[in-house]
């Protein structure tokens, strides 16, 4: 079966460029932004979107994305929200492909098979749940796989070529690696050992490799893309939106359009990359 | 005492997925897992290496001053009318409470690995305070995670620390208390994966994390359990100890689990009223997943995490350790609450009748000994878990009290 992930990483090899993922957290900083920004990121680049759903919790990211989980929350985002937010972008676009990030204690509650359900539904192409390594596959990630969506799972530094065969096992869409051990929007990495990373993944693997995790710039984007099948940035973004709010914290009209600007800039950084390299 | 478990036994726990029943297992970010099944390794050989156990025991006896004593409450018994009352005492340790009991496993496990940094997290100060002197002890660098607003509330705790050369992070995330102060650690242990062992200070968190900490706690029942032999010739009939994570009260339970006889009983905090302000997780929470483990824990109709409260910061937690989650649906153990003003009325009551000043956690235990031991004849053998003393918490007593030290 091909999804839409498939289709993207396929097209994207045959134009010979790397890809752009995007993070942008569910309701943040209130619904109505979230929808404008969502709908804005294809056209302004994105190649892919990868929507946080927000938690109380989030153990394994840095401030920007956690206060911006924290921003949604206080203003009445629920799983169920983030879900119709992703249904009203299908009405609009049938061809990016959106993948849900973040914890699972809200599927889990949320019930594995009705969320799988609904997700399917609502046009989602795959999962990447932080707190579900390959160990607790039978909780999300096997239904997931069964009811037809992708299951996006992280490599990381920590990740031996001995463990590497049990983490891609079940993984399917793209692999994600994380370029840092630590949490999102923190180190900067050594583009050149990322290269590196990447290479070693696809001795294991033949699906598409992303890299994320402290890319701020097109500067970084374009170093990463080099060596990638994609770049993903998430705290960028996550800032811009924080940078363009009003005085009382509220999203303002420039939001969207900020969060595009840069995105924009982070395209022409990982589509000049390719061409520069070849 | 150590007697080998019998099939069909509650003490088999955890499975080799880390679970008990559908509670604990692995939920942590890829970045930690090679690490946990590393310490899972270490540890289960250390569990067969008599020289650990060797070196444990000889820290235990020299540096902890363990045993620590089962002592007759005469005087609380005859208060109460009913049950003879024990208390173990906890708080008799060096440093104050059951908790360096743990610390001194985790600290000796983690020279073991060659870990050379050590980082922990802490509520009351507690755990803190406990691994502080252990890394001080052997020489380790020592981080503490600790809510911003528990280190307002717990000074004297982080001065300790401080004076035993740890570094203590207030953290802002969240509500700035101990679940935040967890998330914090975590996050600390993901960026330092390679050269840092992550000392937890309660029954939770990923596999092999609550097994672990219960053995290591399990010193508690043990002695618990050659003591009243020696002192009345036969089991207790009942335990009771508060709980927060629960590690305390699995130390004391642990060993006892098979014997049909005891009667078990936990106390969570009920703070102002179970339904209003309170960190019970089993009387008002319900099976999710946080900080690497499934367990009960309070959270909203959309398993966003809520705040715990209780008077007593050790207590405030929103979790509690996997296998008390599942000695609860099981039936093994009762699950209790006390609110914030029956602590305080057990903290003072034992204060004035025996001479002991309980930490505020143990007073809930000690709350609820008021409803249970009137109901029971003048034969019934009752052991409470005096988990810590109540120094830290005086300055806390007497503004309720409204007396200005
Ligand atoms: C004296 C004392 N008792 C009990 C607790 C609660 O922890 P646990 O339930 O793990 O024993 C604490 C935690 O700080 C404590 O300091």
């Amino acid at each position: 079966m091909s999804t839409r992930l498939d289709t993207r990483f396929a097209d994207l090899a045959r134009e010979g460029r790397a890809g752009l993922v995007t993070y942008v957290m569910a309701g943040d900083p209130d619904r109505e932004t979230a929808r404008a920004i969502l709908k804005a990121l294809p056209g302004a680049g994105a190649d892919v979107i990868e929507f946080g759903m927000p938690f109380t919790d989030p153990m394994a990211d840095g401030p920007a994305i956690q206060a911006a989980g924290l921003r949604a929350l206080s203003g009445g985002q629920t799983l169920k929200k983030t879900l119709e937010d992703i249904a009203w972008f299908r009405s609009g676009d049938q061809t990016t492909p959106i993948v849900l990030m973040g914890y699972y204690n809200p599927i889990y509650i949320y019930g594995v098979d009705r969320f799988l359900d609904d997700a399917k539904a609502a046009g989602i192409d795959g999962l990447i749940v932080v707190d579900l390594p390959p160990e607790e596959d039978a909780e999300l990630c096997l239904p997931a796989l069964k009811a037809g969506l992708n299951f996006i799972r992280l490599a990381t530094p920590t990740t031996d070529d001995k463990r590497l065969p049990t983490v891609l096992t079940n993984t399917s869409g793209f692999v994600y690696y994380v370029s840092i051990t630590g949490i999102t929007g923190m180190a900067t990495p050594n583009f050149d050992r990322t290269a590196e990373a990447v290479a070693r993944i696809k001795r294991h693997t033949s699906l598409p490799v992303a890299v994320g995790f402290g890319v701020k710039n097109a500067d970084h984007a374009a170093a990463v893309a080099r060596g990638a099948d994609a770049v993903v940035v998430g705290s960028a973004l996550v800032d811009a939106v924080k940078a363009s709010l009003d005085q009382d914290g509220k999203g303002s009209a420039r939001t969207a359009q900020a969060v595009a600007d840069i995105v924009g800039s982070l395209a022409s950084g990982v589509r000049g990359a390719r061409r520069a390299a070849e | 005492m150590n007697v080998p478990p019998k099939p069909n036994s509650y003490r088999t726990g955890p499975d080799d997925r880390g679970r008990f029943g559908i509670y604990g297992g692995r939920f942590v970010a890829e970045t930690l897992m090679p690490l946990i099944l590393d310490l899972e390794k270490a540890y289960a050989e250390a569990r067969q290496d008599s020289a650990f156990a060797k070196e444990m025991t000889g820290y235990l006896t020299h540096y902890v001053g363990r045993p620590s004593p089962l002592y007759f409450a005469e005087r609380l018994t005859d208060h109460f009318g009913g049950a003879k009352i024990y208390l173990k005492r906890e708080e008799l340790n060096h440093t104050g409470s059951h908790k360096v009991n743990n610390v001194l496993g985790q600290i000796l496990l983690a020279r073991r690995m060659g870990k050379k940094r050590i980082i922990a997290e802490t509520g009351a100060g507690q755990h803190g305070v406990a691994t502080a002197t252990l890394c001080a002890r052997f020489g380790l660098e020592c981080v503490v995670y600790m809510g911003a607003v528990d280190v307002a509330r717990q000074a004297p705790n982080v001065f300790r620390m401080k004076m035993l050369g740890a570094e203590v992070v207030p953290v802002q995330s969240g509500a700035r208390t101990l679940k935040d102060a967890m998330n914090e650690a975590l996050r600390d242990w993901v960026t330092n994966v390679g050269n840092t062992f992550y000392c937890i200070g309660t029954v939770a968190g990923p596999h092999p994390y609550p097994g672990m900490v219960r053995d290591f706690q399990s010193v508690i029942g043990d002695e618990t359990r050659s003591q009243m032999h020696e002192a009345e010739g036969r089991l207790p009939d009942s335990l009771i100890a508060c709980v927060g994570g629960g590690s305390n009260a699995i130390g004391l339970f642990h060993p006892f689990l098979d014997d049909p006889t005891v009667e078990i009983y936990g106390v969570e905090a009920a703070g102002h009223g179970l339904t209003k302000l309170h960190a019970a997780s089993i009387a008002g929470g319900r099976a999710g997943v946080l900080h690497g483990n499934r367990t009960y824990l309070l959270m909203d109709d959309d398993g966003q995490i809520q705040e715990g409260h209780s008077i007593s910061a050790g207590l405030d937690y929103p979790g509690i350790g996997p296998e008390h989650s599942w000695l609860n649906d099981i039936g093994r153990v009762k699950y209790l609450s006390a609110t914030d003003d029956e602590a305080v009325a057990a903290f003072q009551l034992l204060s004035k009748i025996e001479g002991i000043i309980p930490a505020l956690e143990s007073a809930h235990a000690l709350a609820k000994v008021a409803d249970l031991a009137p109901t029971k004849p003048r034969d019934h053998l009752m052991v409470v878990n005096l988990s810590g003393r109540g120094d830290k918490d005086v300055p806390q007593v007497a503004e309720i009290l409204g007396t200005k030290l």
